[in-house]
């Protein structure tokens, strides 16, 4: 409670936009909660790793350089999968693709569910009710399942999966949106706007969004871990176009081409740590910068999404 | 007065999601270009008659308005169409998954709430302690690894001792006695369930924990220790009923998330059920197949989700409309 900034609520009251500095709020989410710390190195890392993956990986990721399943060795840390590429450079590779998936499909639902939400919030009535319907009835309506069926009727290919991924997965962002919107819209400085002749366009764009901004960034973050574990889910139905490789369609081989019985771990134990890494930091610095912006989310006890159940942060000094 | 409103309320709002799905199916299925995924009379290898009987029965040959109408009809009538690889209806085909697969969902799933229930109440007893630190991380740590990847850990661990796949041992099936046909496949099920059990119990084990705090700090907690009433006592009969109340919630909201792991669990097992079905549809094109199973599925989980808001409607008497 004591990180709210000092004196908001005489600003609210005199009609003021809470001051809301944006480099100062996420440097403060990090100076205050470790788990954003963690979460946002874990995230840096990946995506360190994404871009000098070609100039470190030791060897090629796509051609030959040792025997079929070979064990992890002095010169083949992961040892090899099996066609006999190196399983390091491998996942190198394979956390390259998984990134840009997680990235895109988190964008498009992104720019749906940021967009639903504000139009539900701010405008309310029946554009509230007929976009909370549909929202409603997509959130019930099991999303993987409905994902594995778009993307066999549309074919396996890499943009097919970001964006059945993206389509289905705005709806827990939407109506988190809503809620902040909803009460932005009420607030004594927008209304002051409002009465000095703003259009719905200006109030949106200059006095609500500055004000969501962080909350959309948190739900990216969250949206990216989801993302990143249904693209591993849909490569292993196979769905993933075959050409290219991600952590998903590396779990995928291991499993089709009999690892298992080859007793080659290697193929499959590292691949799912990188996975469970990423979701990890994503889920601890979108968790730490949601609870930073609404203290009061921290007693509610769940929400709609399965990476936003509250209870991982815990309570003042109890927090994990 | 108010239950009855609430139930046709909720029971509306569950019956034109059931209608709002049927109809994405039709649209994702038949107004897409190309005759392979929309005629539904294309059997490969069929019969003349077949695909004259199917054309006639769906109307493939009018226009779609009036196919979509043939459509609902013909679904309330139990009829899916014909699978394209089996050549038989899929509701029967599709039907037969689904007695497999509900057994094991539900082991999983009762398994998976049993375990985070008591993992949970236990965190949130001995807050702070090395106990509950276990708990939670262990639970994060299941949390947050893929299903499939929790499944292939499964079948490296125990490969040799416990069955990798299928439901029964195909060798003995049909001869022995019916209580050794269910240790059988209980043996069997005993990897799917457990999967499905690590990849669901760690968000019960969370919500439960953060949800027994909130109890504890309640007044009526406080009156029952001021009674002198045993500590167990207290938290087991006194906080957990009221505790267990978003359980329900979120049981409900965790149903596509399991499906969707069951999907991915009988395909590491080969657990005859209806994500297997799907699965085999995807690699066969076989579109009704496919269609079916959503449909099924998604059905399940909003008619489960109709019930879960009748049961905490029944437990919660602060529940407005």
């Amino acid at each position: 409670m004591t990180t709210l900034p000092a004196g908001e609520d005489l600003a609210l009251a005199e009609g003021e936009a809470p001051r809301l500095q944006r480099g100062g709020f996420f440097l403060r989410v990090l100076r205050e909660r470790k788990s954003a710390v963690v979460g946002l190195g874990i995230i840096i890392f990946f995506i360190v790793l994404s871009l000098v993956a070609p100039y470190i990986s030791p060897y090629s990721a796509t051609q030959q350089t040792c025997r079929v399943y070979a064990p992890p060795s002095s010169r083949h840390w992961l040892g090899c999968d099996d066609g006999g590429i190196d399983m390091v450079s491998l996942l190198m590779q394979g956390g390259r693709i998984s990134l840009v998936v997680g990235f895109a499909a988190t964008f498009v639902a992104m720019v749906i569910g940021g967009g639903v939400g504000l139009l539900s919030g701010y405008f309310g009535r029946w554009v509230d009710a007929s976009l909370m319907r549909v929202t409603d009835y997509l959130l019930v309506i099991p999303d993987l399942v409905f994902m594995t069926v778009i993307a066999a009727v549309w074919g396996a290919s890499l943009l097919h999966v970001i964006l059945v991924i993206g389509i289905l997965e705005w709806t827990s962002t939407a109506r988190i949106i809503r809620a902040q919107v909803m009460s932005l819209r009420e607030r004594v400085y927008v209304k002051r706007a409002r009465a000095l002749g703003a259009g719905n366009a200006r109030i949106i764009w200059r006095h609500i969004m500055p004000q969501v901004g962080p909350l959309i960034i948190a739900n990216t973050v969250l949206t990216i871990a989801i993302a990143i574990y249904l693209e591993t889910a849909l490569a292993f139905l196979g769905l993933e176009d075959p050409t290219v490789t991600t952590w998903g369609t590396i779990l995928e081989h291991a499993f089709q081409r009999t690892a298992i019985s080859y007793g080659a771990w290697w193929a499959i134990v590292p691949d799912g740590f990188m996975i469970a890494g990423l979701i990890v930091g994503c889920f601890l610095f979108g968790q730490a910068v949601e609870d930073a912006l609404n203290p009061r989310l921290k007693v509610a006890n769940l929400s709609v999404r399965r990476w936003r159940l509250r209870p991982l942060v815990g309570r003042g000094s109890d927090a994990i | 007065m108010r239950s009855a409103d609430y139930v046709i309320k909720r029971g509306f709002f569950a019956l034109v999601t059931i209608f709002v799905a049927i109809t994405i199916n039709f649209f994702l299925f038949r107004i897409l270009p190309g005759s392979a995924v929309s005629d539904l009379s294309r059997v490969p290898h069929a019969s003349p008659k077949l695909q004259h009987a199917l054309t006639v029965e769906f109307g493939l040959d009018k226009p779609k308005w009036q196919q979509y109408l043939i459509y609902l009809k013909q679904l309330f009538h139990g009829n899916m169409g014909v699978s394209f690889t089996y050549q038989q209806p899929v509701s029967h085909l599709l039907l037969a998954d689904l007695k497999n697969t509900i057994p094991m969902v539900t082991v999983g799933t009762v398994a998976a709430i049993l375990i985070g229930v008591f993992t949970g109440v236990l965190s949130a007893w001995r807050r702070g302690s090395a106990p509950d630190h276990v708990s939670t991380h262990t639970a994060i740590f299941f949390y947050a690894f893929p299903t499939q990847w929790l499944g292939l850990m499964l079948l490296i661990l125990f490969a040799g001792t416990l069955p990798a796949g299928g439901m029964s041992n195909p060798f003995v099936l049909g001869t022995e006695p019916f209580w050794q046909h269910i240790g059988d496949v209980g043996i069997h099920m005993l990897l799917p369930a457990a999967t499905l059990m690590l990849t669901a119990y760690g968000s019960y084990t969370l919500v439960v924990r953060s949800s027994m705090l909130e109890t504890l700090g309640e007044d009526y907690v406080l009156t029952a220790r001021a009674k002198g009433l045993p500590t167990r006592r207290i938290v087991w009969r006194h906080a957990v009923r009221n505790a267990l109340l978003p359980m329900i919630t979120l049981i409900a909201l965790e149903l596509g998330f399991i499906v969707g792991g069951v999907l991915l669990i009988e395909v590491i097992f080969s657990w005859p059920g209806i994500g297997l079905a799907m699965y085999n549809a995807i690699g066969e094109r076989d579109y009704p197949m496919l269609q079916g199973g959503f449909l099924i599925l998604a059905i399940s989980v909003i008619v489960l989700n109709f019930i879960a808001d009748l049961v905490y409607f029944r437990l919660d008497p602060r529940i407005t409309l």
